[in-house]
């Protein structure tokens, strides 16, 4: 049995995956034709390269379907409960970096803080009549936040894309989103609340805790470690 | 489900039965957005959200308090006492060990006219129906603490913003260490409140929540820092109430003592009064029954007066096995004006026989 490494499928992320594997000595590649989903692994044995969406990639470890994982740590927090007990990180690989954060018009002068959020949510719950509502696809992220830091009479709205624009729009009142360098929210009259950094992303190399692991296994996992020095 | 829980749930129903309760059932499908506007987002974490083509977004009964209260809203019965068994459904995100559908059996009376008579009424038909297990009955009481921040002589902006986080203990905490000066308010309000034209970076205004709203909180911003700080003596009487963890006798005691200096809570705290006489009327011995100013205040927030609830002696890993409490709060929102005082419990049967089987 070959260990099973999933990588994202496309773009930068793939891109950068593949370089960072390059740099220290592995070789990731795409097997026959540019449109193909399937991989090879050259300069160490017994790795089996699988590329996936890397939205799923966290599913597929918590099942043991594949045995290693990169993705944005944003997505495991999001998509796996308990995700600490259900895969390991092995390396933060320092690309891919993106904000997880709560965003508010910059009309709003008098919202900085999450303090001031929450008393603003309370006020437009009393003048509108429903909870202010916060478009976002990190539903799990988001609520464990606001529930910690306290914040109430909000509600989540599902946005799974272009969620800059929902304010405008008038579909929602603030928004939750990952953002690298902020220039999307400002185009759209949005600014970062000062203490709403939900998390930190970055891509990251998982180890799921669940797949069965055979002697064989067990010795490519650490002779990979080895290789990437990690 | 065995055998043996419904049993355990058939004999708890009529030990309510026997209080005077009428067998009532509601639906396991619930309407999602009326239990989002009632309990918050979340709600979302705790029920499985399930969706209707034609009806939308649906929950599957997380707890019977919105359905038992709308049925009741429609029938209208005063007094009105309803029993009720059946599962509710919990997802959970952190512990797998956990039931994420079981069984419950609940109490609950609606009465406006004698709420420390119903109180214990709830407690010692929950109480009397969960004798010989090996359970300890804790106690608490949100009205005192609601009092209490009522009468903080300070501006109603702040009494408001403190008791909307009397459930959420941290927030709590910073906003009475704000209000009483002991934290200093962030930098960028002050810079703010300092600003000539707090406008002047605003750009257009984008989405629902106009200019004038935020002008108005602005106002209410300005308001705040020109009122005086609640004062020390009042900040130590809060945490000091906080604090009050004792037997019930004593615990009356200790909040009487701080009722001489804060006598907004006296009528709360005579309540409290009547509800242990009440209690001892129906052969509960209050000598042994813990008392916690600071009970209740984690829960979902719609418990405002009285909260009890057993837990297993000496199986901490357990939930507890009956919990309950006064939600008039709940039902002035769900009856749109119309109060209906209410109180109630619910037993896990499946819990029960856990210890029963142990025993």
């Amino acid at each position: 049995m070959m260990l099973k490494l999933g990588v994202p499928s496309k773009g930068r992320l793939m891109e950068k995956t593949f370089s960072w594997f390059g740099d220290r000595g592995v070789t990731l590649r795409k097997a026959g034709s540019e449109r193909e989903y399937s991989g090879a692994v050259d300069g160490i044995e017994g790795i089996e390269l699988v590329l996936l969406s890397a939205g799923e990639i966290p599913r597929e470890l918590a099942a043991g379907r594949i045995h290693l994982g990169v993705t944005g740590s944003d997505l495991v927090r999001e998509k796996l409960a308990n995700w600490d007990v259900r895969v390991t990180e092995v390396a933060l690989m320092g690309f891919g970096g993106a904000d997880l954060i709560i965003a508010v018009p910059q009309s709003w002068v008098d919202v900085d803080t999450l303090d001031d959020l929450d008393a603003a949510a309370a006020a437009f719950r009393a003048k509108h009549g429903f909870r202010m509502r916060i478009a976002t696809k990190y539903h799990r992220l988001v609520r464990e936040f606001l529930r910690e830091n306290g914040v109430a009479d909000y509600q989540l709205v599902d946005s799974q894309g272009a969620t800059e624009g929902v304010v405008k729009n008038e579909t929602a009142e603030a928004i939750a989103d990952i953002t690298s360098t902020g220039e999307t929210l400002r185009a759209n009259g949005l600014k970062i609340i000062s203490d709403g950094l939900i998390h930190p992303s970055q891509a990251t190399l998982f180890c799921g805790r669940k797949a069965d692991w055979n002697d064989s296994q067990r010795a490519t996992f650490k002779a990979l470690q080895s290789r990437l020095g990690v | 489900m065995t055998t043996a829980i419904k049993d355990e749930a058939l004999r708890l129903t009529d030990a309510f039965v026997a209080a005077g309760a009428m067998p009532v059932e509601t639906d396991i499908l619930l309407p999602a957005d009326t239990l989002l506007d009632l309990y918050g987002e979340d709600v979302r974490g705790r029920a499985y959200v399930t969706t209707d083509p034609l009806r939308g977004e649906m929950m599957l009964r997380p707890d019977f308090t919105l359905p038992i209260v709308q049925m009741h809203m429609v029938s209208r019965a005063d007094p009105a006492r309803y029993t009720y068994a059946g599962p509710v459904f919990r997802k959970q995100e952190y512990d797998e060990t956990r039931a994420n559908e079981f069984l419950q059996v609940g109490f609950e009376i609606f009465d406006g006219k004698k709420p420390c008579a119903a109180d214990a009424d709830v407690f010692a038909a929950i109480s009397g129906a969960l004798k010989g297990l090996p359970l300890r009955a804790s106690t608490g009481d949100l009205g005192v603490l609601t009092a209490a921040v009522q009468g903080l002589r300070t501006t109603d902006a702040c009494k408001a913003a403190l008791t909307r986080h009397i459930w959420r203990p941290r927030r709590f905490r910073a906003l009475l260490d704000r209000f009483g000066g002991r934290t200093p308010p962030p930098p960028s309000r002050v810079a703010l409140l300092a600003s000539q034209d707090p406008f002047v970076d605003a750009g257009p205004a984008v989405g629902l929540r106009s200019r004038e709203e935020v002008e108005a909180r602005l106002d209410v911003l300005r308001a705040d820092a020109a009122a005086a700080p609640i004062s020390s003596e009042e900040l130590a009487l809060i945490d000091g109430l906080l604090n009050v963890r004792e037997k019930s006798p004593y615990a009356l005691s200790a909040l009487r003592d701080i009722a001489v200096d804060m006598p907004a809570i006296g009528p709360a705290v005579s309540t409290l009064d009547a509800r242990l006489d009440a209690l001892t009327k129906r052969g509960i011995d209050v000598d042994t029954l813990d008392f916690e100013a600071s009970y209740g205040r984690t829960s979902l927030e719609y418990y405002d007066g009285f909260v009890f609830g057993f837990a297993a002696i000496d199986r901490p890993d357990l939930p507890p096995v009956a919990t309950g409490g006064r939600y008039d709060a709940l039902t002035a929102v769900l009856g749109q004006g119309s109060a209906v005082p209410a109180v109630g419990g619910v037993v896990r049967p499946d819990l029960c026989l856990a210890l029963k089987g142990a025993a």
